[in-house]
């Protein structure tokens, strides 16, 4: 393991921060503006942060190894 | 009156549960000092060691800790034909044990092909087909989900018009909330052909990653923080999605609109295809692999400190995480699911929609 590879991870994990931060204050942005709608903001949410989270994952698995 | 009585029990509980940790405290490094034989060296604690021990597979089911454990079969295809034996004639840790064809020792919870002192050596290729401890707990796990379903299919045909009840009340409004939530937004009209599929693959992941949290005998593996688990969950996908896509899937990864962007589209549609399917394999392998990584981990900064004293912080934390994993447990089931879904959503879908 490059003695490098924690950083890398740490700075995939900044990005995906920041990104599910924008996902999840958005969407409670628009169930506060559109109750009605919660239903389908959290799916889109959860898939949102998911694609996200991917991208951080992939990351972090290429820095660790 | 009766109020104060409570509230002193409730000072009192306090008090006794700090009284709890002061006495143990009062013993640090207790359970090393036992186990540290007069004038051996002391071996310094490694967390990542102990970590990676814990995530990967093992040769023996470990029911209760490293002491009471079954002993699973050995199947190993060499060269020269199989051989079978039980794992328990690879313990203690670092016996060699003498085959028909070859000698086989324990290395790192992998089987390697030794010669008589113990030393690998390179002369026998051998494939392990082991049933080790994932694969028993996914045969126990399906059992588990045979017998679920079973019983209330059954109660369905024979309790037909009434209300659910029992074991159907429990698992009717989940499999209704794949129906409505998951596979018909996103699927679209032909959902029906891939229900099966997807509620399968939804109680698959989600067992195995309940059974995943229990640290004891039902669970105790680490099944989907198993990269070839979740690359045959994801080579399933990709397989129904590609095999099912309609003409306008592929007339949208191969003939993008304007004719010039042939040359970049192309490829890029192309790994696509291929990024989808690694994308689920690894969220789910990497989501549960860190879990169970960080809660090892919270419960070594025990050892790390080597006092008593951190016991309270760390258990409370492992608490907090093991909370939040089962949050993460059926999060990680349900995108899978999802995802595929809309994966599958996209391949079977008739119109193809012009983005302006």
């Amino acid at each position: 393991m490059s003695p490098y590879g924690p950083l890398g991870a740490g700075f995939a994990a900044i990005g995906a921060g920041i990104g599910i931060g924008q996902i999840g204050g958005k969407a409670v942005e628009a169930i506060a503006r559109q109750p009605e709608a919660i239903s389908k903001i959290q799916t889109n949410m959860i898939i949102a942060a998911a694609l996200v989270e991917g991208v951080a994952l992939f990351a972090v698995v290429v820095a660790l190894l | 009156m009766n109020n104060s009585g409570i509230l002193k029990s409730k000072i009192f509980n306090k008090l006794l549960i700090c009284a709890f940790f002061l006495a143990l405290a009062a013993f640090p490094v207790f359970g090393f000092s036992q186990e540290k034989a007069p004038g051996a060296k002391e071996e310094k604690f490694d967390a990542g060691k102990t970590a990676m021990e814990h995530i990967t597979d093992k040769h023996e089911w470990r029911l209760f800790g490293e002491q009471v454990v079954v002993p699973l079969p050995v199947i190993l295809y060499t060269d020269k034909g199989f051989e079978i034996f039980l794992s328990s004639k690879l313990k203690p840790a670092g016996t060699v044990y003498k085959g028909k064809y070859y000698n086989y020792k324990l290395i790192n919870d992998k089987i390697k092909v030794v010669d008589q002192a113990g030393a690998v050596s390179e002369t026998g290729n051998v494939w392990d087909f082991s049933i080790t401890q994932n694969i028993a707990g996914m045969w126990l796990s399906g059992l588990i989900l045979i017998f679920l379903f079973l019983s209330a299919s059954s109660a369905y045909k024979k309790r037909a018009g009434k209300g659910p009840k029992g074991l159907q009340s429990f698992l009717e409004p989940v499999i209704l909330f794949i129906r409505d939530d998951v596979a018909r937004p996103n699927i679209g009209l032909k959902y029906e052909r891939f229900m099966p599929l997807l509620l399968t693959v939804f109680f698959f992941i989600l067992i195995n990653n309940l059974f995943g949290m229990i640290p004891f005998f039902p669970g105790g593996y680490n099944l989907t923080g198993n990269i070839a688990v979740t690359f045959t969950l994801a080579f399933v996908m990709f397989l129904v999605v590609n095999l099912n896509g309609n003409k306008y899937y592929w007339k949208h990864i191969f003939s993008p609109n304007p004719w010039w962007l042939f040359p970049i589209m192309i490829p890029v549609e192309i790994v696509g295809i291929f990024s989808k399917p690694i994308a689920l394999m690894i969220r789910l392998f990497a989501n549960m692999l860190a879990g169970h990584i960080v809660i090892v981990s919270l419960i070594s900064l025990i050892f790390i400190f080597n006092t008593l004293w951190m016991s309270p912080v760390s258990v409370a934390f492992a608490v907090f995480i093991d909370v939040i994993e089962v949050l993460v447990v059926f999060l990680q089931a349900y995108v899978f699911t999802i995802l595929s879904a809309l994966f599958i959503g996209m391949a079977v879908e008739e119109h193809h929609h012009e983005v302006i």
